[in-house]
């Protein structure tokens, strides 16, 4: 079974392909269950892989697919091929499962669009691009993926390129992510010359047998490099910045790029390289600092937005700080549980979100929103079970991997991370009911034109609705501590023994064994208080809040305006380069120096080109003589040329 | 000399060149026997196909081994079969994408085919020589086909014209390359490329002027074939002028018989004095490629355009002979490969969109089609880019593999004009793919008579172009191999 994996590429790879060629000439329902149908068969095969690869006894769960010999130039050798082991085994179950349910989603959103056919050509171009990016066995193919994620993205974010804030939103996420590319580009190179190879088997095996010291310097800049990458890709302090904008493309691209697709692919790369990480302490309290310090950021930002996706955004940015953190303290396997069950929670809550905003005719503020839960009950209580599981309730499936993450955060790391984790987790809880009771609950401030369309949406897109709020409460089932299956599923690929000596640390150290249940009880405590807060400030006294804002003026703006990152970044980057490349690069460097040089060049060829037209004379007698011209040279560079 | 005995040789060496021979009298015969009816014609296409499936069906020797014939001037190995390969392969297209434009230009006459099949015997010919003198009828067998296919639009001046101007001076070049071998024959006593290789290799090098001067003027016989500057002036003229398909054929065949000619004589016979005639292709390769270039930018007409695409291409591959190293030789048959693919397609899709009488062959008329026809469109993009050398096409693979060669033999400085020169070119090939899709139409597209013969030729062109960029490996061992074989 294992063999067929590279069916899960060439399922979406043939919808691209065919919705792209021939989409215009075939019919909506055709174009949109191809769609579909090829993510649907890419998952049942992943799932068939899965199975497969539990028959395996787990010390030997890592299968090759061998496609073809691709690049051979000395002593670089890239094959394609691609690596079936349990970490990227739950990356393309997450993929495919929860890309297909978008996809799902996509033929009711987007049925009214021009564009459908484009739409689903992209859409599945999106997923096999993230299918190749976890699926591969080297870097260099892993690279293609991540590029061609990069592109999907700016395709999709700027799917309405007639809206200019839709296409600038698409090319800042292209250029941002450019910036973290080359980190990655280098961090690529550099482990070919450390390594003289870019097979993940060969270069984390010449990790493991200890041929490079822990804090080595090389193995520190490539983790550095490869982590610029990630935070590109990932949308982390400082290449965060694309993805609140990213919420210009359609709703359920949101939910992809969120959730299944790209935002995963840093946390998934860091994960992957784990071996490389842990040689590098340096590197490691870089990626938790980084991580937690987003995490708390983008939440305090998430505060104060009023845009229901804008909030989203900030929550997911938020999010991936916590799987940053999980990483840098060595508990990956908690990273990767939270990216599994961010996947169910953020596409469900997206995707809600656009039932919302389908429902509203296109209203995306939450203040002309407000008592919407009669109107459009299953929306209503999917996102109700969304919130509960991102604000970290029990049962649901947020509760057990952040907590795992901050117990991860407390035991091998310290207590700051685990103080500002916990913080944030607080403020996640907050602004999360806030937009849930700003939307849902109160009184109904939508005006009475959006009021005569409101509807709940059609099946198409509540079902997916459903099932990804079935997946959100059991999801953290798969990772409880005790039974924890994901971790012992993951173990051979991301070393489970860390986590057993944590525990045995825990047992038998101070701590004592209560102490994952006392995090458990504090994390539920942390959540409710943030709840609490946001009932009490938006349900019981609706005009607090706008008290505080008043109050807090300051700070209030300050949050409002996103720390002014955008505008920092304009005037410390984006202006000067804008100035520099007006007043120096295009003025004089471009226009005098280039555009002169181009010019006098083209002036010059053009010359030349004349002169030459002229040797171009069509006489039969001219061109002979170049011969002889040419042969003379020859004669003397032969003969005398020595 | 000792004593010639014409009868040794194997059956099996020559048997694609018979069947070839054979099936070019078919040709001609079921031309004279059969009436003018309409149709008629078809058939000498299928006819021709078929001759050249069979040829490709019995080209083959086995693995690793040298079949030689006539007294050991005529080899077939991996080497001449790779080149048979890629000459069949083009012939193959040309037949393909000739077959309505003939009919349109009304000059479907049955020696069309014969001369194209008679011309590919010429190239294999050279390919598979092992002696100067078979390398010289091959070459001969070759070109007079080729004059008079130049010439075939008898009605045209421009094709007469072309026509001539082609003859002349190719008689002209050819009287180079006679004299040149005469003049190796002088000072070696020798027409067999192993027998002057152990003849320099005994004396330590090359120091005898005339030996020296003979080599230089073989230099120029084949750079005139292969269109190296400053032997190229003829290129532009003769490819404007030619029938667009026999453009196409005479652009991918004979460049490839003129290199395949080329390897063997420089590597094999003058390998030890690879010093002696690299400074001449070094300077070769620079003009070659920079004029090809340059001139390119400046040009309307597309066929000129691709006639200058053409010698900048040479300039490529002249780097890899350049370097003369395996990966050197592979190169260039890579390259040769995926140059019949990308070229032969980019001609293809000038031919369908042209009129009788070759109109709508400026730049400018792409314009728009983008949006009128978009997979043809996306057919010429692919082409333009593979021949720019963007991945994931033939092209770019081809122009790696022939820059690593120049690498690895230390020849930095060429690797990078020739990079400088693909920056170059990558204007004017992305010129055309702007045009077709940013540009609104100047005029209107009839609606399109497309042959399925000639959609075959693209579809071939298309996967191959692309099999080659994504799946390199397989056809690089096979051209690595061929390589072995010229020590």
């Amino acid at each position: 079974m294992l063999n067929l994996v590279a069916l899960i590429l060439l399922f979406p790879l043939i919808g691209t392909v065919i919705n792209g060629l021939a989409g215009k000439r075939l019919r909506k329902e055709t174009v949109g269950y191809l769609a579909c149908g090829a993510i649907g068969l890419s998952f049942l095969v992943s799932f068939m892989v899965f199975i497969g690869l539990l028959q395996l006894p787990p010390d030997e769960r890592l299968f090759e697919k061998h496609l073809f010999r691709w690049i051979e130039s000395g002593s670089f050798i890239s094959a394609a091929a691609l690596q079936v082991d349990p970490l990227s085994v739950v990356m393309i179950l997450v993929i495919t499962g929860v890309g297909f349910l978008i996809h799902l989603y996509s033929i009711g959103y987007m049925h009214h669009d021009k564009g459908y056919h484009r739409y689903f050509c992209y859409l599945n171009l999106f997923v096999f691009s993230m299918l190749l990016l976890v699926l591969s066995n080297n870097f260099l193919l892993m690279f293609i993926g991540w590029e061609a994620v990069g592109l999907c993205s700016y395709l999709l974010i700027g799917f309405w390129f007639e809206k200019k804030s839709a296409s600038d939103a698409a090319k800042k996420a292209f250029v941002v992510n450019r910036v973290g590319d080359f980190g990655f580009a280098l961090g690529i190179m550099l482990i070919f010359l450390t390594f003289h190879s870019i097979d993940f088997t060969e270069v984390f095996s010449a990790v493991s047998h200890g041929n490079f010291e822990k804090g080595s310097f090389t193995v520190t800049m490539i983790t550095l490099l490869l982590f610029i990458g990630a935070t590109g890709k990932s949308a982390q302090i400082p290449l965060y910045t694309w993805l609140p904008d990213a919420m210009e493309g359609p709703t359920p691209v949101s939910a992809l790029i969120h959730a299944a697709t790209m935002v995963t692919a840093g946390v998934y790369m860091i994960a992957r390289c784990n071996a490389l990480y842990l040689l590098s302490p340096f590197t490691m309290t870089v990626v938790a600092s980084i991580g937690v310090i987003t995490a708390l950021f983008a939440a305090s930002v998430g505060l104060v937005q009023n845009d229901i996706k804008r909030v989203l955004a900030y929550s997911t940015i938020s999010q991936l700080g916590y799987m940053f953190l999980a990483c840098g303290v060595g508990a990956f396997t908690a990273g990767v549980f939270h990216l599994m069950t961010h996947a169910f929670f953020k596409a469900l809550l997206f995707l809600a979100s656009g039932s919302v905003i389908h429902a509203l005719s296109g209203e995306q503020d939450i203040r002309k929103m407000g008592g919407l839960k009669p109107h459009i009950p299953v929306t209503y209580k999917t996102f109700l079970i969304g919130t509960v599981a991102i604000a970290g309730i029990p049962p649901f499936a947020g509760f057990f991997s952040k907590d795992e993450i901050l117990l991860e955060a407390l035991v091998r790391g310290n207590f700051i991370y685990w103080s500002l984790g916990a913080f944030a987790a607080l403020l996640t809880a907050f602004y999360m009911f806030r937009l849930l009771f700003m939307t849902f609950h109160g009184e109904c401030r939508v005006d009475h034109h959006a009021m005569e369309h409101l509807h709940e949406s059609p099946k198409n897109m509540t079902l997916p609705l459903v099932a990804l709020a079935g997946l959100s409460f059991v999801g953290g089932f798969f990772g409880i501590p005790g039974a924890n299956a994901l971790e012992h599923f993951l173990a051979p690929v991301l070393g489970g023994h860390g986590h057993t000596e944590v525990r045995g640390a825990v047992s038998a150290g101070h701590h004592g064994a209560w102490l994952p249940y006392l995090m458990m009880v504090i994390s539920t405590a942390i959540a409710l208080v943030g709840i609490f807060l946001a009932y009490q400030m938006y349900i019981k006294k609706p005009g607090l809040s706008k008290k505080l804002a008043e109050r807090f003026r300051l700070i209030h703006k300050l949050l409002l305006n996103k720390y002014y990152v955008d505008e920092i970044y304009d005037a410390i980057f984006i202006n000067p380069t804008k100035k520099i490349s007006t007043q120096v690069l295009w003025k004089v460097i471009d226009v005098r120096m280039i555009d002169g040089s181009v010019n006098g060049i083209a002036w010059l060829v053009g010359r030349i080109g004349s002169v030459l037209r002229h040797l171009q004379t069509g006489y039969i007698r001219n061109y002979a003589f170049y011969i002889v011209v040419g042969c003379i040279l020859i004669i003397v560079l032969a003969v005398f040329g020595r | 000399m000792t004593n010639v005995s014409i009868m040794t040789f194997n059956i099996l060496s020559i048997l694609p060149i018979l069947i070839l021979s054979g099936f070019g009298m078919i040709v001609l015969l079921v031309d004279v026997l059969s009436s003018r009816r309409l149709g008629e014609k078809n058939l000498l296409a299928y006819i021709s196909l078929i001759g050249i499936i069979l040829a490709a069906i019995f080209a083959r020797s086995p693995a690793g081994t040298t079949l030689f014939s006539f007294n050991e001037s005529f080899a077939i190995d991996n080497y001449s079969l790779f080149f048979n390969f890629i000459f069949l392969l083009s012939t193959g297209l040309t037949i393909l994408i000739s077959h309505s434009y003939i009919k349109r230009e009304e000059i479907n006459h049955g020696e069309y085919y014969a001369l194209i099949l008679f011309s590919t015997i010429g190239m294999m010919l050279m390919a598979a020589g092992a002696d100067l003198l078979n390398i010289f009828i091959g070459l001969e067998v070759m070109s007079i086909s080729i004059y008079i296919l130049t010439g075939f639009k008898r009605s045209k001046l421009i094709s007469n014209e072309a026509s001539l101007k082609y003859f002349l001076l190719g008689a002209f070049a050819t009287g180079f390359l006679l004299y040149g071998i005469s003049l190796v024959y002088g000072s070696t006593g020798a027409i067999n490329l192993k027998q002057i290789a152990s003849f320099i290799a005994s004396k330590g090098g090359i120091s005898d002027p005339v030996l020296l001067m003979g080599m230089g003027l073989i230099i120029i016989g084949l750079g005139f074939k292969v269109a190296s500057v400053p032997f190229h002036a003829w290129v532009p003229d003769v490819y404007e002028g030619a029938p667009t398909a026999i453009t196409a054929f005479m652009s991918v065949g004979p460049k490839a018989a003129g290199f395949a000619a080329f390897l063997r004589i420089l590597i094999t016979a003058f390998g030890s004095a690879h010093d002696e005639w690299q400074k001449i292709i070094y300077i070769l390769a620079i003009l070659t490629m920079t004029t090809g270039n340059v001139i390119a930018i400046a040009q309307t007409n597309i066929k000129r355009m691709l006639a200058y695409s053409s010698i900048a291409h040479a300039g490529y591959l002249l780097i890899a002979l350049v370097s003369a190293n395996d990966m050197g030789v592979s190169g260039t048959l890579f390259y040769m490969l995926a140059y019949t693919f990308m070229n032969i397609g980019a001609f293809a899709i000038v031919i369908v969109l042209s009129r009788k009488g070759d109109e709508f062959i400026q730049i400018n008329d792409y314009a728009g089609l983008g949006f009128k026809h978009p997979l043809l469109a996306l057919a010429m993009t692919l082409f333009m880019f593979s021949m720019a050398g963007v991945p994931p096409t033939a092209g770019f693979v081809g122009k790696f593999y022939i820059f690593s060669a120049a690498i690895k033999s230390g020849y930095i400085g060429l690797a990078v004009i020739g990079v400088i020169n693909s920056v170059i070119s990558v204007y004017y090939y992305l010129r055309i793919t702007v045009i077709m899709y940013m540009k609104e139409p100047t005029r209107e597209f009839a609606p399109l008579t497309i042959s399925p013969l000639i959609v075959a030729a693209i579809a071939i062109s298309v996967i191959g172009t692309l099999h080659l960029g994504i799946f390199p490996s397989k056809v690089m061992e096979i051209a690595q191999q061929a390589t072995l074989m010229l020590k």
